[in-house]
Order: C-alpha cells, then sequence, then structure tokens
C-alpha cells in the first residue's frame, strides 16, 4: 500500500483540526472559568466575550455559559490575564488526565 | 530519429511566411499560444522577446497579463503563482536572470507546474560576456526542467508552440533553448503556423491542484522525510515521493515529446523527434552537439564528404530527460566507431555534460565506442566550419587505435591561451 | 463609517483550527485568526518561510480553512502579483490576494520584490506580522529588530535601530498603509475589512509579541503588545491615499501627550537583558524624535 493512492501529484494539504496533535499536552496549567464571576455566565446573556476575542487557538466557545476546549488549550493564560473581572484562574493541570470544563 | 536534410526547403503548409528572428518567433508562438500571463525582466539578448510581447499585449493583438517585475527572481515566481492558480504562462530569459532564477526553478519543478522559458543562451558572468555559449541552461540541467535545443529559428516557433503541449501533459516545466546572437538576433525564413491550428493543437490548460476559497487546500507546506496520514485518513507522500513522481514523469516525457512531435508533424507538415540525424549513413565517426552548432557540423561534414571521411552529424534535441536508451541505440544502429561530443559549456573539473551524459548511456547500453569532449564557442569565440573539421579530423584519426588508446582528454577549441 | 466590530458582533466562524503550531501564547495566532475572519472566504493567501508556514501545518494536514499558495522566503509580493495576474486573465475578480510574511520576508529578503509590486500598485493586501526577528529559524536578528535587542546573531544586543517598515511603505505612495495590534484585535480586525474593499497595494504592519523570542511568560501577550503602544515604541495608524491619521491608543497619545516612558516595556522582556543606560537613552531617543516628527508634520492635530 504506497502512497501513490492519494493521487497528489504536488503537496497539497486539506484542513483539520488538531494538526499538531494533541495540543492540549503542551500546557502545565488550564483555564477555569468561575461562572459567578464571568459577565455573560453570570447575567445569562451574551457580552464581554473577551477572553474568547484573545485566545490564541479559538479554542473558547462563543456561548453562554463559555466553553474551553482542553483537547487543544495550550494554557498561555492570556484569558486569565485579560478578563476584565478577573473570573478565570491558570490551575495546575493533574498530569496525565484529561477533563472538560 | 529524423533524417534532415539541410538544404530541403521548408515545407510549408500557409502562405504565411515571414522572415523572423529566432527572438521574434519565440514570442510569436507564444501568441499564438494565448498566453494568459507573461513576466519577464529583461536581459540581453532576451530583450526582444519580452518587448515583442509586449507590443502584440499593447495593439490588442494579444490578451495576456505583462507584469514588468523588478527582477528574473520575481519573473519566474509571477509565472509559478500564476501556473499553480491556473493560467497558461510565458517567460524567457538567460545568462545571469536564468541564474538569479535558480532557487524558483527547482521550485517551479517540484510544484509540477507547466511554465514554458524560451532562453536565448548566453554566457554567464564573470566575467560579464553578453555573447552565446549555453553554460546559462546547461547549470540548471538538475532543476528538473526540460530542455529542448533548436537549430534554427523555425524550430523555435515549432518547439515552443510543442512546449506547452507537452508540459501541460506531463506538468512539467520546459526550457526552449536557442543560441543567443546566432539564432536570437538572425533572421530566418518561418513558415508561421496558423493560430486556429495551434488553438486546436493545444488543448485548455487543466491545472493539476486548484485554489478554490470553496475547497481549501494548503498547496507546497513543510513536507515530511517520511509519508504521513491526512485528515480523510490516506497515506499521502514524503518529500521522497513527490520527487519521484517528478522523475518519474520526466521518463514518461520522452515518449510524450516523440509523441506530440508527431502530432505536430500530422497538422503543420514538419514532424519533431528527439535526435535528428545527417548524413550517418556508413559513418565511422559522428559529431554529436545541440543547438546550431548542430546546423554549423552539417557544413562541416559536407566538406569532409567530400574528401572522403565518412561522418556524419547527430543532433539532440531533448536534452532532459536524456534519452538514453534512444542515443545509444541510435549510436549502435549507425554502426560509428567513436563520437566527437561538442559543446558550448563545460562542468568545470570535469567535461562538456553532453559528452559525459552520452558516454554514460553508451555504457549502460554496451555500446562501446570513444567518445570526445570538445568545448567550443565560450563567451561567443567564433566557431567557424574549419573548427569542427580540424576537430572533426583529429578523432577521425582515433578510429584505427586500439579501444584502449581511443580516450582522449578534453579540448577547448579555437582557444588561444 | 462601518460601526466598530465589537466580540459581541465578530462573527463566530474561526478559519485557523486548534490544534496547530502556534507557540502558547502565540501573537501571531491571535492577529491571523481575526485577520481571516475580516477577509472571510473569498480569498487565497500566500505565504513564504516564516511562522505562519509552521503554524499553517505540515503536509498533507493544513490547519486554515482558507486556499494558500506557499512560497520562497524572499517571493512574497512576487507571488501575490503572480496570483492576481491569473485570476485576472481568469475572470475571477472577487477573490481577494493576501501575502502574510514575517519581518524577515518583509524587511530584508523579501524587500524587494515588495517594493517592486508597490510600485506597479499591485492589487493585493500584503500583510507583515512584525515579531522582530527571525523567529521561526531560532531567533536571529533582522532588519525589525529594534537596538539592543539580543539575538543568537546580535548577542550582545542590536546595534542599529529597526527599520521603519510603514513609513517605507508610505513613501510607495500606495492606496493604504496601516498598523495594527494583536492587542487590539477588534480594531485589526476593522482595519482589514477596510483594507479588503480598497484597490491597489495595501500594506498591513503588525507587531507581534513573541513570547519564546520577547522573553517574557506568554500569558503576557496582549499586555506586551500594549505597551509597546503605550511608550511609543509602536505607533496605530493609517495612511489612506497619503492621509495619516492616528488611532486607538496612539491617537490618544497624539492629542494628550502621555506617552510612557519606554523603559519599562523594555526591563519586561529577557531579550532586553543587560541592557544599558545608554542603549534605553538611545531608544528613548529615537521614540522621542519619531514623535517630533510626526508633530512636525502635523499628524498629531488630526
Amino acid at each position: 500500500m504506497g502512497t501513490r493512492d492519494c493521487k497528489h501529484i504536488t503537496a497539497s494539504s486539506s484542513p483539520s483540526i488538531g494538526e499538531a496533535g494533541r495540543t492540549g499536552d503542551w500546557r502545565v496549567k488550564h483555564p477555569e472559568i468561575n461562572n459567578d464571576i464571568c459577565t455573560p455566565a453570570k447575567t445569562g446573556k451574551p457580552s464581554c466575550f473577551i477572553c474568547w476575542s484573545f485566545c490564541p487557538d479559538a479554542v473558547m466557545t462563543k456561548t453562554v455559559p463559555l466553553t474551553i476546549d482542553l483537547e487543544y488549550c495550550k494554557g498561555c493564560g492570556i484569558c486569565a490575564q485579560e478578563c476584565p473581572t478577573g473570573a478565570i484562574t491558570m490551575v495546575d493541570d493533574d498530569r496525565g488526565f484529561s477533563h472538560t470544563c | 530519429m529524423n533524417e534532415n536534410a539541410k538544404n530541403k526547403p521548408v515545407k510549408q503548409t500557409t502562405n504565411d511566411v515571414a522572415i523572423m528572428t529566432a527572438n521574434h518567433a519565440a514570442a510569436y508562438a507564444a501568441k499564438l499560444a494565448e498566453v494568459q500571463v507573461i513576466s519577464a525582466y529583461p536581459i540581453t539578448p532576451q530583450s526582444p522577446v519580452v518587448e515583442k510581447l509586449m507590443e502584440y499585449v499593447g495593439s490588442g493583438e494579444m490578451k495576456a497579463e505583462f507584469v514588468t517585475v523588478e527582477s528574473e527572481h520575481s519573473a519566474i515566481t509571477v509565472c509559478i503563482a500564476a501556473s499553480a492558480v491556473g493560467a497558461r504562462v510565458f517567460t524567457a530569459s538567460c545568462a545571469n536572470g536564468l541564474a538569479l532564477m535558480h532557487e524558483m526553478l527547482h521550485w517551479a519543478a517540484g510544484t509540477r507546474l507547466p511554465i514554458v522559458m524560451a532562453i536565448p543562451n548566453r554566457a554567464v558572468a564573470a566575467p560579464w560576456n553578453i555573447l552565446n555559449d549555453q553554460q546559462d541552461s546547461i547549470s540548471q540541467r538538475d532543476t528538473g526542467w526540460m530542455q529542448i535545443y533548436c537549430r534554427n529559428n523555425q524550430e523555435v516557433m515549432d518547439t515552443v508552440i510543442q512546449a506547452f503541449k507537452i508540459a501541460e501533459e506531463v506538468y512539467i516545466p520546459i526550457m526552449v533553448c536557442y543560441d543567443g546572437y546566432v539564432l536570437s538576433h538572425t533572421l530566418m525564413p518561418v513558415d508561421v503556423p496558423d493560430g486556429a491550428k495551434v488553438k486546436s493543437f493545444l488543448p485548455e490548460y487543466v491545472p493539476h491542484t486548484v485554489l478554490d476559497p470553496q475547497n481549501p487546500r494548503n498547496i507546497n507546506p513543510v513536507t515530511l522525510a517520511d509519508p504521513r496520514i491526512n485528515a480523510e485518513g490516506t497515506l499521502c507522500h514524503g518529500y521522497y515521493e513527490i520527487r519521484y513522481l517528478l522523475q518519474e514523469a520526466h521518463t514518461r516525457a520522452i515518449e510524450v515529446t516523440q509523441k506530440v512531435g508527431r502530432e505536430f508533424g500530422k497538422l503543420f507538415g514538419r514532424e519533431y523527434g528527439i535526435i535528428d540525424t545527417y548524413r550517418c549513413e556508413n559513418a565511422k565517426l559522428v559529431a554529436l552537439s545541440m543547438g546550431s552548432v548542430a546546423s554549423e557540423a552539417m557544413d562541416a561534414v559536407d566538406m569532409l564528404r567530400d574528401e572522403g571521411y565518412d561522418i556524419g552529424v547527430m543532433h539532440l534535441r531533448l536534452y532532459r530527460p536524456f534519452p538514453a536508451a534512444e542515443i545509444a541505440e541510435a549510436v549502435r544502429s549507425i554502426g560509428c566507431r567513436g563520437l566527437a561530443v561538442m559543446e558550448k559549456n563545460t562542468s568545470y573539473g570535469y567535461e562538456g555534460v553532453l559528452c559525459s551524459d552520452t558516454k554514460a548511456a553508451l555504457f549502460d547500453h554496451r555500446v562501446d565506442v570513444f567518445a570526445h569532449s570538445y568545448v567550443m564557442g565560450l563567451g561567443g569565440r567564433d566557431v567557424k566550419v574549419q573548427d569542427i573539421t580540424e576537430a572533426l579530423k583529429k578523432s577521425y584519426e582515433y578510429l584505427d587505435k586500439p579501444r584502449q588508446e581511443q580516450f582522449k582528454t578534453q579540448e577547448w577549441i579555437n582557444c588561444k591561451i | 463609517m462601518n460601526k466598530k466590530t465589537t466580540p459581541l458582533t465578530l462573527i463566530e466562524k474561526e478559519y485557523a483550527l486548534p490544534g496547530n503550531r502556534a507557540c502558547v501564547g502565540c501573537g501571531l495566532a491571535i492577529a491571523y485568526r481575526h485577520g481571516l475572519k475580516a477577509l472571510g472566504d473569498d480569498v487565497i493567501l500566500t505565504v513564504p518561510a516564516s511562522c505562519l508556514t509552521v503554524l499553517q501545518g505540515m503536509y498533507p494536514v493544513s490547519s486554515m480553512l482558507v486556499p494558500c499558495l506557499n512560497t520562497a522566503f524572499e517571493t512574497t509580493a512576487a507571488s501575490a502579483t503572480g496570483i492576481k495576474a491569473a485570476l485576472r486573465a481568469l475572470g475571477r475578480n472577487t477573490t481577494t490576494v493576501v501575502g502574510w510574511a514575517g519581518d524577515g520576508g518583509t524587511a530584508d529578503i523579501g524587500i524587494q520584490a515588495l517594493s517592486g509590486a508597490a510600485e506597479r500598485n499591485e492589487d493585493f493586501i500584503y500583510v507583515c506580522y512584525d515579531n522582530e526577528a527571525y523567529m521561526n529559524t531560532g531567533t536571529q536578528k533582522s532588519g525589525s529588530t529594534p537596538m539592543g535587542a539580543r539575538t543568537t546573531t546580535t548577542i550582545g544586543g542590536k546595534l542599529q535601530h529597526k527599520k521603519d517598515m510603514a513609513q517605507i511603505m508610505s513613501a510607495h505612495n500606495i492606496p493604504y498603509v496601516v498598523t495594527v495590534s494583536p492587542s487590539y484585535p477588534m480594531d485589526l480586525h476593522d482595519k482589514f475589512k477596510k483594507a479588503k474593499d480598497i484597490s491597489g497595494t495595501r500594506y498591513i504592519h503588525i507587531l507581534i509579541p513573541c513570547p519564546p523570542g520577547w522573553g517574557y511568560d506568554p500569558q503576557y501577550t496582549v499586555q506586551i503588545g500594549r505597551m509597546a503602544i503605550e511608550c511609543g515604541m509602536f505607533d496605530l495608524y493609517e495612511v489612506e491615499n497619503g492621509a495619516f491619521s492616528f488611532y486607538g491608543p496612539s491617537k490618544k497619545i497624539a492629542e494628550k501627550g502621555d506617552r510612557k516612558p519606554v523603559e519599562e516595556y523594555i526591563r519586561a522582556q529577557s531579550r532586553f537583558k543587560g541592557i544599558d543606560q545608554a542603549t534605553i537613552d538611545e531608544l528613548q531617543k529615537w521614540v522621542d524624535s519619531k514623535w517630533e516628527t510626526y508633530r512636525q508634520l502635523g499628524y498629531c492635530n488630526q
């Protein structure tokens, strides 16, 4: 089974999430949103979303409440740093376990 | 193999015979091929190609996007990008300009783009020299481009047209080479093919990969050494396999070049092959060359035949891919005992490349004849018929030597050192 | 005049897919994400050797939902030219062509092709994402590296000031030059959208904070970008058909003159570690001189 079946004659890629693998494995801390402080979560209305706008990896959803895809979140901490209400804290990852927000 | 008697009149399929230079013929052929994007940077002796095309575009005779870039590196890049998007493209360069393109020549071949480039061969600096030799295109030999060498202006006109068809079938870029000044600036009668016939001869260019916002793909990203599975679960190439496909296409291109040459003959009355011979019947020695030297050698051979020498001329039209089996077979069937390989290039530190490539082919196919390497004409040093006859006579003396004494080191003809 | 985009009104579609090779906290990832949102579906990108090449993925998997033609390091503007020429020849007139090159591929090896294309007023958007060194190859200096910054090829700190590419491009008299920042992503988005509707050569210069290259914790990427603007090391402005105007925080600085000293910004990054006071003073003088020129040209009174 060779590569000829891909029918490419030049290098031509198609898109996919996770091109670099499970980039969630890169991090040592992950963000946790306190929904009692987070403005949209607290008010139940779409608002703020500043963290969503700054996420370099687009792993947050623009929903009420927001969710974070920990498969791919690299744990940069920009969301926590930029949240205007201090609703996000960076929490140490448990090594070897994955969990969703 | 085509046996072209040099004095046979060019067979005319139309009454449209023009007196033109090879530069003009190349530009005219690009016009007939209805190229869509042209990008070129002027360099002597190529500038008239660019200027002629600009005339056609300016007058409305030709509908093409003409980009007057600021260097040859950008010229070839514009062609690459435009060809990748799906336009038929054309450019021209030579000498230092061609050298400046070098990086992107690899790029074009690796992207499998059917770019056609006309090259009025000129010496490469240093020192500066604007006159003819073939070192410029020969130096690009290993980039993966096809190379065809023309003997006269008719061949330039016809070959540029065929080049689009060949390139677009095998997806390999192609250089159409002709000697600077000797052909580029010399007026010859050229039968001008009919535009409608050329249009029917050349199908529409279909790019192999499409840049389509509806189906977004990333072309030429970093490619790993090993195969990798894509998002759809298909095992895709490593760099190695992509390059292998280029080599495979080159191998196929020999037959495609011959096929296209035959098809051209049927439609336009002039058939083209990959090797041309002249007066090789019973030849004991054959002069092998590419380009206008082969034309010159025909005059030399006429004189020598009159003097009783059994010498013929072989012109190699297709240099890359190198038709090793075909050359070996041609030499074997002629039955000659030696070759005098005459070329306007050398691989410094060794010898003329046509000589090396030919010897390797002969060796592989067990055709045991000698091949002497003659370098000539670098930097526009005149190659006179008598230079050729002298060289041929010299090699002729080796015919009766024992096989192990038939080797002669590379000789630079008409060097005044 | 269009209303300014907010996170609330910004489209949700992501063109840059998660799980890509961008570094943790990469400033380019933020800028690219919002630039692509503004550009929309009908684009063709061209990208030279640079961080973005890697971010966009290795064959045969890509990380973005836009078509892209990769090209050689120095050729972005020529590649964009060729794409556009072919689109015109083929009658495909709606597609926006966008080159995204780093500072190396713009200010250094790529400047010839860019200058030539700008002189011809080629119809594409050229984005220079400026992380102030050759970051993709391990942080060697570029013409865009600021004075005093350490890189692997400016061991004791760079001795010369950085090239002002936005001003160089402005001198080409192209229809639109703008500087943007991932620290102000809504402005970045809106400037990209504006550029999309202009014909001719458009140049967008983005200052990209880079955690590994500049030496700071990734969580501060947005903050560092802000600090650069607040002390005048980087300025937010547009030059539209030759008319200069500040926007955002730079506009406030122009009006109020409350530019912070450069020292705090410098000391926040370990690429400036070991910088001496004389060099800090030089940098401050460079910024002061730049702003004095703005003032003399009347830019501060828009």
